[in-house]
């Protein structure tokens, strides 16, 4: 067998297409926008916006779609990675911020700070603050991952509770003396790596990094799921106790997918924060983390390409709606919810494979409803 | 009752005086003035016309101390004597109306007064309300003076004490007396014993007589029992805080139960994870809104029924919704939980926006009825109606829905589905029906919930989403399946929670709740009280 045909049996073919698409993108936007001016700066960031959540959709798809857990908090870890790089800008503002405090943020002049809080050391260097928007999130995960796995907190359980760490990291952050700006979150970025956060290069910049990071991220992605670790995830999602009686440590492969997920997660929100402008504890409300579900159920479940179709797709759906019926909205949103369940439950993935426009691998066996026999 | 009455008739005998003065007493007493032969007699009669405790006597001992009561010649009658302009105006005594416009100085004689006779008359006017036949008036004067610390009180209320039938009113006034001898130069002794009754009544307001003593003046042997008492009153305090804190944390458990225990049905015992419960909720509390609305339209005088109207309509509303849902989406996806939990927050989302819709997106105003609003004191507890109310509601649900589930027919066909379909259905139970009527109750008690919390809460479109995620930590705390553990684990969270309160702050102390659970599910992944099973995975 050449070398070829073995990388096209273990990889599937969207692991090239998804991440030429991407640096496609990449290139392409930035040369319309800036050459051109086809595409209004607004659009770029608003592209920049999808992609990121597009990261946090694939992140969700990692864990759901192929180690079967299904998270309703992972808008906290991408929340997270934000407010770290959000800190990040923060400190840049530096003595350009309304009260003109060198190195105090302006909320913390307005609420009486004598210092910095400790855990706003060290950020206002770009290096540190790329490590702590996966360190922050991904020591989270791990944390809650040792506890919860460990214990074999599984299924709807394990739902309900990420939706309630996620819930009181949301009660959390909206505190004023937590020292991360309340309700009002980190806003009025100016620079970013020394370069002007509002020029339509640094935009056009922020969209770029943001689809090669996703192009990466994506065949991280892939690449763990084709291994052998990935066909272990499988195994544990589709029947995780025989996994178990066979002999693999579930809740190590479970932890590593978490932790990598949040990881992933993490950066996507420090991608999205410079380019929306603003990072505010709303990000953490579990209404985020159930809609960034239904992205992926949409674009389909354990695909990985389906979840950031999907992500795209309903975000697009969401600005088009919200500026034109805003009242329609929520009703398309639910509709949509309701219809992909019912109708496609292997999402946009499923239907094109049932019509035999692709064939996908890796979307998960529908179990047979399961009635122990007692 | 009857005690009381006996101490009082006793109390009457044993003193000579006639205690329930009617107006003709209060005027022959009056009228027996212009027969008093010398300041002994007429301090008897100040004694008696005191004893009566009727405010109408006020004026009649003032006009004395003034000189103002004065004889008529012309047929001896006691009346007052107004002085207007040159000429003077004679008053009946009691009801104080004109007798004559323009009478001579000569017309009357003034009954005299003397010094003993004045402080006589001091004392009467200081004892009149002490001495009201109403315990409440006397309550009230009793309480005027504890906070006054009025030290000319002191004469008046030991004549009142003497006296005094009601024990409630008693101890009230001999805080009153404590109160105000702590202000004077009185004996040690007396400030001692002052002092061990303030502390007795061990409240706030009798903290803060003790912590103003003047302690430059005080003898060591009051400081310290002052001391002693200050130190006896705060854990009084302490201990009442706790109890109130306690009363909130089940107020609040109460609320947390009826939030959740619709869900322990849908979820618990139906396995449906139902994101759309808090908008059932939501739809209750707008039932209640419509319900008033129409009824102050037409019909006001039924508000105060208004709450009773919308029980039964709120239980409708929802559960019809509920059994709408359930034949339209969620009986397709029966054993994909997490399909369902997609599909219900659609849902959630869709009825949200359709009540925004309808009603706008802002808090509407849902009234209290008169028997929910108002408190009461038990002890220092303070308990609001509301509160208690909605209490009895979520006690009275929850035991109609054990009642349900254990007694009757639908209930017994309910547990054989959930315990094994195939085998209930082989026996010729109609599990698609069951199905839909389970769905259907727990939509309705959340309707039910939702009329109660549109007592407490706001009623706006996004009511039901604050109390979706509190009851699911509820059911999953309390553990799935079981009622009795959805009752204990609301009551725990509620007093926790409040319990935390005082030393966290509410958001950190609900922050804790939350860590809290998410550790306790690694402990007992079934929550306090799972369902045994044999079950690899259930």
């Amino acid at each position: 067998m050449t070398a070829l045909g073995k990388l096209q049996r273990r990889w599937p073919i969207s692991a090239v297409v998804i991440p030429a698409i991407l640096i496609a993108l990449a290139v392409i936007v930035p040369i319309l926008h800036l050459q051109t001016g086809q595409i209004p700066t607004h659009y770029v960031s608003l592209f920049g916006k999808y992609l990121s959540y597009a990261m946090l959709a694939l992140s969700i798809d990692l864990v759901w779609g192929f180690a079967g857990i299904l998270s309703l908090g992972h808008g906290a870890f991408f929340a997270l990675g934000g407010y770290a790089m959000g800190m990040y800008l923060m400190r840049q503002i530096g003595a350009r911020g309304v009260y003109g405090d060198p190195v105090l943020p302006d909320f913390m002049v307005f609420l009486n700070y004598d210092a910095l809080p400790w855990y706003w050391l060290g950020l206002d260097s770009f290096p540190f603050a790329a490590l702590m928007v996966m360190l922050v999130p991904g020591l989270l995960a791990f944390a809650f991952g040792w506890f919860a796995f460990r214990s074999r907190v599984t299924g709807v359980y394990l739902s309900i509770i990420s939706q309630a760490m996620t819930f009181a990291l949301l009660l959390a952050f909206f505190r004023n003396d937590m020292g991360f700006g309340g309700n009002n979150g980190l806003t009025d970025f100016k620079d970013i790596l020394g370069f002007d956060i509002q020029a339509k290069a640094t935009r056009s910049a922020l969209f770029a990094a943001t689809a090669v990071c996703l192009a990466l991220a994506y065949i991280l992605c892939v690449w763990l799921t084709t291994s052998r670790f990935g066909k272990v995830l499988i195994a544990i999602r589709d029947a995780e106790s025989r996994t178990r009686f066979c002999g693999y440590r579930v809740e190590h492969y479970k932890l590593f997918a978490w932790t990598v997920s949040a990881m992933l997660a993490g950066i996507g929100g420090a991608l999205y924060v410079p380019q929306v402008g603003i990072i505010n504890p709303s990000e953490f409300s579990p209404a985020n983390s159930i809609e960034a579900v239904v992205w992926v159920a949409l674009g389909g479940r354990g695909t990985l390409w389906g979840a950031i179709v999907g992500a795209a797709s309903v975000n697009a759906l969401k600005s088009w709606l919200t500026g034109a019926f805003p009242e329609v909205w929520l009703f398309a949103l639910g509709g949509l919810f309701i219809l992909v369940t019912l109708f496609l439950p292997k999402g946009v993935a499923g239907l094109l494979n049932r019509i035999g426009v692709i064939e996908t691998r890796a979307t998960p066996a529908r179990l047979p409803r399961e009635e122990p026999a007692e | 009752m009857t005690s009381i009455a006996r101490l009082v008739a006793i109390l009457v005998a044993l003193l000579g005086w006639v205690h329930s003065a009617g107006a003709d007493e209060l005027g022959d007493l009056i009228q027996s003035f212009a027969e008093a032969d010398g300041y002994d007699e007429m301090e008897v009669l100040i004694e008696r016309v005191a004893a009566t405790g009727d405010n109408r006597a006020a004026p009649v001992l003032d006009a004395l101390g003034e000189r103002d009561l004065v004889i008529r010649k012309s047929d001896n009658q006691i009346v007052i004597a107004v002085k207007d302009g040159r000429d003077f105006r004679l008053l009946e005594p009691l009801s104080l109306e004109v007798l004559i416009e323009d009478a001579g100085s000569r017309d009357f004689e003034s009954l005299r007064v003397n010094n003993r006779i004045r402080r006589a008359i001091r004392l009467a006017r200081g004892t009149l309300t002490l001495r009201n036949p109403d315990p409440n008036v006397r309550l009230r004067a009793a309480s005027a003076i504890f906070t006054s610390r009025d030290a000319d009180a002191i004469e008046p209320l030991e004549i009142a004490l003497a006296e005094e039938p009601d024990p409630r009113v008693r101890s009230a006034m001999q805080e009153a007396h404590a109160a105000a001898l702590l202000n004077t130069d009185a004996e040690e002794v007396l400030k001692v014993e002052a002092i061990e009754t303030l502390a007795q009544r061990g409240d706030r307001d009798a903290m803060s007589v003790l912590l103003g003593l003047n302690r430059a003046e005080a003898s060591p042997v009051i400081t310290e029992a002052a001391d002693k008492a200050i130190g006896a009153i705060q854990r009084n305090l302490q201990f009442w805080r706790i109890g109130q804190n306690l009363w909130y944390g089940l107020s609040l458990g109460s609320v947390l139960l009826l939030a959740a225990i619709g869900l322990a049905i849908t979820f618990g015992v139906m396995g449906v994870i139902n994101m759309a419960h808090g908008e059932m909720v939501m739809l209750g509390a707008y039932t209640t809104f419509v319900v008033q609305e129409v009824i102050r339209q037409n019909a006001p005088w039924l508000f105060d029924a208004s709450l009773m109207i919308a029980i039964p309509l709120a239980f409708l509303v929802a559960a019809l919704i509920g059994i709408l849902i359930e034949r339209c989406v969620i009986r397709y996806l029966y054993g994909r939980p997490l399909e369902t939990l997609l599909a219900t927050w659609g849902i959630s989302l869709i009825l949200q926006q359709l009540v925004r819709t309808l009603f706008g997106p802002s808090n509407r105003e849902v009234g209290n009825p008169s028997w929910m609003s108002g408190a009461f004191e038990v002890g220092q507890l303070a308990i609001t109606y509301s509160r208690l109310w909605t209490f009895v509601f979520a006690i009275t649900v929850f035991l109609g829905l054990i009642l349900i589930l254990r007694a009757t027919r639908f209930g017994l066909e309910m547990r054989a589905v959930t315990q094994n379909r195939r085998m209930a259905a082989s026996m010729g139970i109609a599990t698609t029906r069951v199905d839909a009527l389970t769905f259907g109750l727990g939509s309705g008690v959340a309707g039910l919930a939702g009329v109660a919390i549109s007592q407490l809460d706001n009623v706006s479109p996004n009511l039901g989403q604050g109390y979706i995620i509190d009851s699911f930590t509820v059911v999953v705390f309390g553990g799935v399946g079981n009622l009795w553990g959805t009752i204990t684990g609301a009551m725990t969270l509620g007093v926790v929670n409040k319990l935390l309160e005082p030393y966290a702050g509410a958001v950190l102390g609900k922050i804790l709740v939350l860590i809290g659970i998410i550790l306790f599910i690694q402990k007992r992944p079934r929550g306090l009280f799972a369902l045994r099973g044999r079950a690899l995975e259930a």
